[in-house]
């Protein structure tokens, strides 16, 4: 993915910490899959960006029948998930996640234990900045990657500014990684 | 606040020296004579007396801090970086930094406002004199909720006003202290003192409204003002136009006063841009409201106006380039907003005319508001006759322009809302102009766009040329703004309001920055308002609202009526008479339930958060002013739902459903802390798109306090809109549902299943006679 990146021109830089460029879907699946307790955050952007599997609802669907990571839709975008029959999809406004993402105590969406890794993706840009701003610097144990298409300066890691065919292709391998089963 | 005033009578004194008879001595100015309530505890607060009121609101909705820079640039000691756990040279962590900011934020508004009413005042005084009594709305005795409940006053003339204005100048200089470098370092405290910027600001917006109100003939609260009409399409072209943009009426009621006095009102167009216009009209329904803030480019770049007077507030600042490249001049009125214009306010009018008809001058700044009318006309009558066919968009065929687009992306990367303005581009190219079309209801006209364009393609002027014949037919009814509520109406919906049958009052308020254009506005408040709640707009807000028709070509205005009951939909007109919001829910405190007002804003804080179902909604939030009236909210106990550029704000304040302890109040029967249920959820909440912010909204109206029949009506909204967008029952009914009698009887299988399946109990969520504060429990057990 590196060498056709723009590395973050046009992003509204917050600071001295910046998200590192994912340098390939390899190493993002695999952080996922090593995480303990991941989370796949779907923004109410997903039926308007299409990719290989339809939009990113479908997308987030392949990815829920592998079971390596939980996934949560935000605003009512959940509504969208049911009616793909895709029931086993948590639902959360994302004031409310980001709320609970800091908190050390909190136990999850299914009560069991805390994440350690927040996966974002079909956000609008400025809320997925501001909701990765507030993880960034009251969730320092907490990583974060962004997985849109441009980059998001205040994850820990960012897929970076790429052309969209590009960005079909590295979620797709990230899509087929956590969709197959174990 | 401490005052100076004194009043000393003594009937009979005796001492060595001699006897004093009947001696009476005043000093300063003493109130309410006739006023036999007592006075409450906090008259006049400073910025720590409700300190421990706001700390009992942020423990239970705590600040979710989103920052939007990470580092601190307010001293020489920095920059500071205070990422994550670092602190600044001065001391400072990050979550006091970002409440900091939200203090400077709210104090900016609040000042705003207040220097706005302050020059209102001072400049009704001079021309009615002080002793105008104040005339506020038909059927009222409470004129001045807010300042009676902050100020522990009842104001009775202009002169009065003044004096709330001084205490609230006098809080705001302490407040703006605190923020100086090395003074408040805790991030709760900078909470709580932009919480009393807030209700600063309510008082100020509430002398602004009602001098205005009582000396300018604006309504006195008549639920069905006329219509008048808003859009492009309301103003004749073919006629000079002034265009008047900003939210001080003053300068513009000085046109329409010189337009009447010389006969002139048919033959020039008069229209307003932003809050202006609503005043506009309330002061005269034959001006013209052009429409919210965000179409100030579009309407200039249209070459309609033939004149541009600014006042205040959310004018753009290159207005003057922009007026330039039509040709057009420029009066600024306000020394807040002088854009490098010379001051003219001294000078003979007929020059001014003559310098501005010619072009010897740009633009003049004319301080006096009635030079500005006697110039305005003459100028506007002069240019007019010059730009005769001038008057058109000044840009080069649409497709040869979008040929020089080199597809960069910069625009979208620029663009609030990341439009698709590339692809509109693309299809220009071809001659195909639809796409472009189809983004002129999206574009919160802010032109980021072209500042980013390395071709410097006039993208604003392109999308709006694009959709030209649609934009100029644009017109639209919209009740004129009606100011306060009548008590009588207050009397009306005050117990099915605070026991839960109207099932909410919904404020629409706030500026224009949309995330997916204006129609979510008016979807939002029809939603509410087919579900027989009552819904109160103002501002942008107000004007969106009006925008979208039905496929009978209705808007909502002509839909529903204008009073404040179930299903009304109340324009209470600009920014500065969003205190009457406020000033309801108060009065309904006062008035229906006969709580004392005067001087007593934590016992009414404490009635509206427990028992009145109102929540505020600004959709497209932009400024620091709206800012300073959500604190103000927030204070008062009333929930605010910002659109997702609201988070830009940098924090919220949310409560935790789960969180049992943060739930328990007093039950002021017997003095027992009990468990009453997240309700309301949140203070300030952000939502992502409008059908989250419906389904939220429905859930913020729930109290405490409402009845099992007020409960199942308020439950049965919030499931039924929850079902619609969510395709599901909500996952949180346990922690609504107190006792079956709570269930709507047309869902009582489904959510007796939901409860079932959750390990509900009944009556383990108690109804008491709810309060947070503990010194307004009755008896103790």
């Amino acid at each position: 993915m590196s060498g056709k990146m723009i590395l973050g021109q046009t992003a509204e830089i917050p600071g001295p910490k910046k998200a590192l460029i994912l340098p390939s879907a390899e190493v993002a699946a695999t952080m996922i899959k090593k995480a303990k307790r991941p989370l796949l955050v779907v923004g109410s952007e997903a039926t308007k960006i299409t990719t290989k599997d339809g939009d990113l609802v479908d997308s987030a669907i392949r990815v829920m029948k592998g079971h390596k990571i939980a996934v949560v839709a935000t605003a009512h975008l959940a509504g969208e998930f049911r009616k793909r029959k895709a029931d086993g999809v948590f639902s959360m406004p994302l004031m409310n996640l980001g709320d609970r993402l800091r908190d050390t105590k909190w136990t999850g969406l299914d009560g069991k234990g805390r994440y350690d890794l927040a996966v974002f993706v079909g956000l609008p840009y400025y809320l997925e900045w501001l909701v990765l701003s507030g993880l960034k610097n009251f969730a320092g144990d907490l990583k974060t990657i962004s997985l849109d298409r441009t980059y998001q300066p205040n994850a820990g890691w960012s897929m970076g500014l790429i052309v969209e065919k590009e960005w079909k292709e590295v979620m797709d391998k990230i899509v087929s990684s956590l969709g197959e089963a174990s | 606040m401490p005052r100076r005033d004194l009043r000393l009578k003594v009937d009979e004194f005796s001492s060595s020296l001699g006897k004093l008879k009947g001696l009476e001595i005043e000093i300063g100015k003493i109130y309410a004579e006739d006023w036999d309530e007592p006075m409450g505890p906090t008259p006049w607060p400073t910025i720590g007396t409700l300190r421990e009121w706001d700390r009992r609101l942020l423990k239970r909705y705590k600040p979710f801090y989103m920052p939007f820079c990470d580092l601190c640039c307010l001293c020489t000691f920095g920059k500071c970086d205070l990422t994550g756990d670092k602190k600044g040279a001065c001391g400072l962590n990050m979550a006091a930094q970002q409440s900091r900011i939200v203090l400077i934020a709210a104090c900016i508004g609040a000042s705003t406002h207040t220097a706005h009413a302050r020059h209102m005042l001072d400049h009704l005084i001079e021309e009615y004199g002080r002793d105008i009594p104040l005339d506020v709305a038909l059927n009222t005795n409470v004129e001045a909720p807010n300042i009676r409940l902050v100020c522990g006053i009842r104001p009775k003339t202009l002169k009065d006003l003044e004096d709330a204005l001084d205490y609230v100048e006098t809080q705001i200089v302490q407040l703006v202290a605190a923020t100086h470098t090395g003074q408040e370092g805790d991030n709760i405290d900078f909470e709580s003192k932009a919480f009393h910027a807030g209700m600063l600001d309510h008082v100020a917006m509430e002398v602004a409204d009602i001098s205005q109100i009582s000396t300018l003939g604006l309504p006195k609260g008549e639920p069905e003002t006329s219509l008048t009409d808003l859009g492009y399409g309301a103003i004749d072209a073919s006629k000079p136009v002034i265009m008047c943009i900003g939210h001080n009426v003053l300068p513009s009621v000085d046109i329409i006063d010189y337009l009447m006095g010389n006969d002139l009102f048919g033959q020039i167009e008069v229209g307003g841009l932003c809050c202006t216009a609503h005043d506009m009209s309330r002061y005269d329904k034959r001006a013209k409201i052009i429409g919210p803030i965000s179409w100030q480019l579009r309407f200039i770049r249209a070459g309609i106006p033939d004149l541009i007077v600014v006042d205040e507030q959310c004018i753009r600042t290159d207005v003057l380039q922009e007026a330039k490249a039509i040709g057009v001049p420029v009066i600024a009125t306000s020394e807040k907003s002088c854009l490098g214009l010379q001051d003219r306010t001294g000078d003979d009018p007929e020059k001014i005319v003559e310098d501005l008809s010619t072009g010897k001058s740009e633009g003049v700044l004319i301080i006096n508001p009635r030079k500005v009318g006697e110039v305005a006309v003459k100028t506007v009558i002069n240019v007019s006759k010059q730009r005769q066919g001038k008057k058109a968009f000044l840009i080069e065929d649409i497709s040869k322009l979008a040929k020089s687009c080199r597809a960069c992306g910069e625009c979208v990367r620029a663009c609030p809302n990341n439009l698709p303005i590339v692809d509109a581009m693309k299809a220009a190219k071809e001659g195909d102009y639809s796409q472009l079309a189809s983004l002129y209801d999206l574009c919160v006209g802010c032109g980021r766009c072209e500042s980013a364009c390395p071709v410097n393609l006039p993208i604003i002027s392109m999308i709006t040329k694009a959709d030209e014949k649609a934009a100029i037919m644009e017109k639209y009814p919209i009740r004129v703004g009606r100011g306060a509520i009548q008590d009588v109406e207050i009397r009306e919906v005050g117990s099915p309001i605070v026991f839960g049958e109207i099932p909410g009052v919904i404020a629409m308020v706030g500026c224009a920055n949309y995330p997916a254009g204006g129609g979510d506005v008016a979807r939002i408040a029809e939603e509410f308002l087919k579900r027989r709640f009552i819904v109160v707009a103002s501002g942008c807000s107000a004007m969106n609202i009006a925008m979208t028709k039905d496929e009978e070509g209705l808007n909502l205005y002509q839909k529903y009526p204008g009073n404040f009951d179930a299903g009304g939909l109340v324009n209470v007109g600009s920014c500065v008479s969003n205190s009457h919001i406020t000033g309801a829910a108060i009065k309904i405190a006062n008035i229906f339930a006969k709580r004392p007002l005067r001087g007593n804003y934590e016992e009414i804080a404490d009635y509206i958060l427990n028992r009145v179902g109102a929540v505020g909604i600004a959709w497209g939030a932009m400024s620091q002013k709206a800012a300073s009236i959500a604190a103000g909210c927030w204070r008062l106990g009333i929930p605010v739902v910002v659109g997702p550029h609201g988070a830009k704000y940098r924090r919220m304040l949310l409560g935790r459903k789960e969180n049992e302890e943060d739930w328990k109040i007093f039950n002021a029967r017997d003095g027992q802390e009990v468990y009453v249920g997240p309700a309301p959820e949140h203070l300030f909440y952000a939502a992502e798109t409008a059908e989250e912010a419906i389904v939220m909204t429905a859930k913020l109206v729930m109290r405490p306090n409402d009845t099992n029949k007020g409960r199942a009506v308020k439950l049965s909204h919030y499931i039924d809109l929850h079902q619609r967008y969510y395709g599901s029952m909500p996952d949180d009914l346990q922690l609504y549902v107190r006792r079956l009698q709570d269930i709507p009887f047309t869902m009582r299988d489904e959510v007796t299943k939901v409860l079932q399946d959750s390990g509900w109990v009944e009556d383990r969520i108690a109804s008491p006679d709810p309060t947070l504060l503990d010194r307004l429990v009755r008896r103790r057990q």
